[in-house]
C-alpha cells in the first residue's frame, strides 16, 4: 500500500504539468469551499463575540405583543402595564445571578424631535436612570454623569455619546451647548463612550447592523424628564447585567416573570414582558449568514464534480497509455485486484494532493477576502480534514471506472499491442 | 513431468467465422528439457506459447502443469500459477522504464508478497548470476539491448519457476548480444532449468536439445540431439 502510494507520487511527479492540470478542478473546488467555510466561521465567531460580548452580559427585558417588541411611540401606553419603581429595580438587581439593573425608556429612532441649533438629530433618545451607563458599559468621556440632584430638581440636562457629540458639535466643545428636545432646551453636561473592555448590548439585527456599520448615536436625558418630551407613565425597559454569560438566560427569564406577575392586562391583549435571549439571537444571526453561504458551497461543489470528471478522463488516458505495463504485470502474476488498487491509489493520491493544494489555496483566498472585504475569517480544522478526505473520495469514485478497465485488460492483447 | 498438453484446440472468431489456430496439439515437457518451437509467422506458435504460459485458455483439450489441471481455474489462480511456475522472456525485454534493473527483477516477487529487503537480496543475486551485478541501479534506458534482455531473464528466473518461457528472445538483438543470451540459456539449462523457446530462426533453434515444428496449427517433432 505504502509502496503504491510512493509509486503514485513518483508518477505524478513525472508528469508534473499534466497532473497539475488534472488536479486544477479539484484545487479550485476545494479552495472555494475552504474559503467560504472560513468566511462563514469567521463571521459566526464575530457575531458571537459581539452579541455575547466579553464582560458585558446584559439582558434586555421589554414589553412585547404577539412576539414583537411593543412600540410605545406608535401604539401608546398599554392598559394594565405598570411603571416600574426603584423597589422593582432593586429586586431585579438582587435576583440570583444578577449584578445590576437599569430602568429606561427609549425611542430607538427619533427624527425631527432633537435639534442642535439648525442641525437635526436622527438616532436614539433614551430616558435613563443613574445605573444605565454602568450596566451598559459606558464611561464618562467628557464632563459629568447625571447626579441625584439632576433628578431631584428635574434639571434639563443631556448626555451624548461620542458619535453624536462629534456630529452635532463638530469643532466645538459640546459641554454647555444647548439641545432642543421637543422645543425644550437641554444643556449638554457630558459625553459618554464605551469603556474599552465592554461590548455593546445587541439584541436584534438592527442593533447589530448599527454596531458593525452605521451608528446613528444616542442622546440621554434623566428618566424623570421623559414625560416632558414624550409621554407620561411610559412603562420602562430593563437592562439587567448578569454575573456570567451562562446566567443571562435564567436572569432574563426570572426578571420577565417578576414583571409579568405585576401586569393586569386583558387576556386577549397578548402583552407580556420577555427577555431577548442573546444566545438564541446569536444563533439566528449565524443561521442568516450560513444560509447565504451554504448556496455558495453548492456552487463550488459543481467544480468538484467537474474536477472529478477531469480526473476520470486523464485516468482513462493513462490506462490506455500504460496498457503494456498492465499486460506485463499481469503476465508476471499480478492479480486483478492489485492492478485495480494501483490505479485507484493513483487517482486518490492525485485528488488528495489536489485537495491539499486546494486547502492551502483556500486559506490564502480567505486571507485575501478578509483583507479586501474586511470580513473576518477563521480556519476550520474539521473542514480541512473533510475537504482532503472528500477529495480522496472523489479520486476513488471517479478513478473506479478507469481502474476496473485496467484490471480487466487481457494480458495477451495488452502485450501484443505496439 | 512438468507440462502435458493433450488434444489442445484453439479457435478464434474472425467476424462470424470460426478460424482454428491450433488443432489437436499433444506436447509433453519433462524436467530439464530445452525445447525450441519453430514455425513461420501465423502458424500459431504465439498462441501455443500463451496457452503454455497460462495467459490464455484453450477451446478444448487438457493442460496439466506440475500435476495440476488448468481447466476451470479462475483468473486469480491463473495469475498465482504464472507467478509461481512460469518465467517469461519477451522479444522486447518489456522492462518498466521507471524502475531500476534491480526493481524490475524484483517485480514478480512483489506479487508473491515477499518483503522488500528480501526481494532486493534475491533480485541482486539473480542479476549477479546473469553478469549484471554492477548495473543494479541502472534504468532500462541506460542499458544496452542485450543487457536489458539479460535483466528480463533475471526477472523470469528470480522466482525459481518450473518453466522458462521465451518468445523470440534474440529477435530484437544484434548477433553478439544474441549469442550471449543463448549462452546464458545454455548455462541455465545445464543447471537444470527447463526452457521452452519460441523462434523462427533456425540458428537459434539449433541451440535447443529438441525442436518442434508448427505448421498449419499442427505440431511435429523437428529434430533431437
Amino acid at each position: 500500500m505504502l509502496e503504491n502510494i510512493s509509486l503514485s507520487i513518483q508518477g505524478i511527479w513525472n508528469h508534473k504539468l499534466r497532473s497539475l492540470l488534472t488536479m486544477l478542478g479539484i484545487i479550485i473546488g476545494i479552495a472555494s469551499i475552504i474559503a467560504i467555510v472560513s468566511t462563514i466561521k469567521g463571521t459566526n465567531e464575530q457575531i458571537k463575540e459581539q452579541l455575547i460580548g466579553a464582560g458585558n452580559n446584559v439582558v434586555t427585558v421589554q414589553l412585547s405583543q404577539s412576539g414583537y417588541p411593543y412600540e410605545m411611540q406608535y401604539n401608546g401606553i398599554p392598559e394594565g402595564v405598570p411603571v416600574l419603581t426603584e423597589e422593582d429595580r432593586i429586586h431585579l438587581a438582587g435576583l440570583e445571578g444578577a449584578q445590576e439593573a437599569a430602568l429606561y425608556t427609549e425611542r430607538t429612532y427619533v427624527d425631527g424631535l432633537v435639534y442642535a441649533g439648525d442641525i437635526g438629530f436622527s438616532g436614539a433618545l433614551r430616558g435613563v436612570d443613574q445605573h444605565y451607563f454602568d450596566v451598559n458599559g459606558y464611561q464618562i468621556y467628557l464632563g459629568r454623569d447625571f447626579t441625584q440632584q439632576d433628578y431631584d430638581r428635574y434639571q434639563k440636562v443631556a448626555i451624548l455619546d461620542q458619535n453624536t457629540a462629534e456630529s452635532l458639535f463638530a469643532g466645538q466643545n459640546p459641554l454647555g451647548q444647548v439641545l432642543e428636545i421637543d422645543t425644550e432646551p437641554f444643556t449638554v453636561i457630558g459625553v459618554v463612550s464605551l469603556s474599552s473592555s465592554y461590548e455593546p448590548n445587541i439584541s436584534n439585527y438592527e442593533e447589530y447592523a448599527t454596531f458593525v456599520g452605521f451608528d446613528s448615536g444616542s442622546v440621554y436625558i434623566p428618566s424623570n424628564l421623559w414625560p416632558l418630551v414624550c409621554q407620561y407613565d411610559e412603562p420602562q425597559k430593563v437592562d439587567i447585567q448578569a454575573v456570567t454569560t451562562d446566567d443571562m438566560t435564567s436572569v432574563g427569564k426570572e426578571s420577565a416573570d417578576y414583571i409579568n406577575a405585576k401586569l393586569s392586562v386583558k387576556e386577549d391583549s397578548d402583552l407580556s414582558y420577555s427577555s431577548s435571549d442573546i444566545m438564541e439571537r446569536a444563533e439566528q444571526l449565524q443561521q442568516l449568514a450560513n444560509a447565504t453561504n451554504q448556496q455558495l458551497i453548492w456552487i463550488a461543489s459543481i467544480s468538484l464534480l467537474v474536477g472529478g470528471i477531469g480526473v476520470m478522463n486523464i485516468m482513462l488516458v493513462t490506462v490506455t497509455e500504460r496498457t503494456r505495463e498492465i499486460g506485463l504485470k499481469k503476465a508476471l502474476g499480478a492479480r486483478k485486484g492489485r492492478i485495480l488498487w494501483q490505479f485507484l491509489t493513483e487517482a486518490a493520491v492525485l485528488t488528495s494532493l489536489g485537495g491539499v493544494i486546494g486547502v492551502l489555496a483556500g486559506i490564502g483566498m480567505a486571507q485575501i477576502v478578509s483583507r479586501v472585504a474586511g470580513s473576518p475569517t477563521a480556519i476550520s480544522g474539521p473542514a480541512i480534514l473533510v475537504a482532503v478526505l472528500f477529495s480522496m473520495l472523489i479520486g476513488i469514485l471517479f478513478g473506479l471506472m478507469p481502474a476496473v478497465k485496467a484490471s480487466n485488460l487481457d494480458p495477451i492483447n495488452a502485450l501484443r499491442r505496439e | 513431468m512438468i507440462l502435458e498438453l493433450r488434444d489442445i484446440c484453439k479457435d478464434y472468431m474472425r467476424g462470424k467465422m470460426v478460424v482454428p489456430v491450433l488443432k489437436d496439439i499433444d506436447l509433453t515437457v519433462s524436467e530439464g528439457e530445452y525445447i525450441a518451437i519453430m514455425g513461420p509467422s501465423g502458424s500459431g506458435k504465439t498462441t501455443l506459447m500463451n496457452l503454455i504460459g497460462c495467459l490464455d485458455r484453450p477451446t478444448s483439450g487438457t493442460r496439466i502443469l506440475r500435476g495440476e489441471d488448468l481447466a476451470g481455474m479462475d483468473d486469480n489462480r491463473m495469475a498465482d500459477l504464472r507467478n509461481r511456475e512460469i518465467g517469461f522472456v519477451f522479444q522486447n525485454a518489456e522492462l518498466l522504464p521507471g524502475l531500476s534493473a534491480v526493481e524490475n527483477v524484483a517485480l514478480p516477487l512483489v506479487y508473491r508478497g515477499i518483503k522488500k529487503t528480501q526481494r532486493r537480496e534475491m533480485a541482486k543475486a539473480m542479476l549477479e548470476r546473469v553478469g549484471l551485478g554492477d548495473r543494479l541501479e541502472f534504468k532500462p534506458n541506460q542499458l544496452s539491448g542485450g543487457q536489458c534482455q539479460r535483466v528480463a531473464i533475471a526477472r523470469a528466473m528470480v522466482g525459481s519457476p518450473s518453466l522458462l518461457l521465451a518468445d523470440e528472445p534474440t529477435g530484437a538483438l544484434d548477433t553478439q548480444s544474441g549469442q550471449q543470451v543463448m549462452e546464458l540459456f545454455r548455462q541455465l539449462n545445464e543447471e537444470g532449468v527447463t526452457i521452452i523457446m519460441i523462434t523462427h530462426a533456425p540458428e537459434v533453434a539449433c541451440c535447443a536439445k529438441k525442436t518442434y515444428l508448427i505448421r498449419d496449427g499442427q505440431i511435429q517433432i523437428g529434430g533431437q540431439r
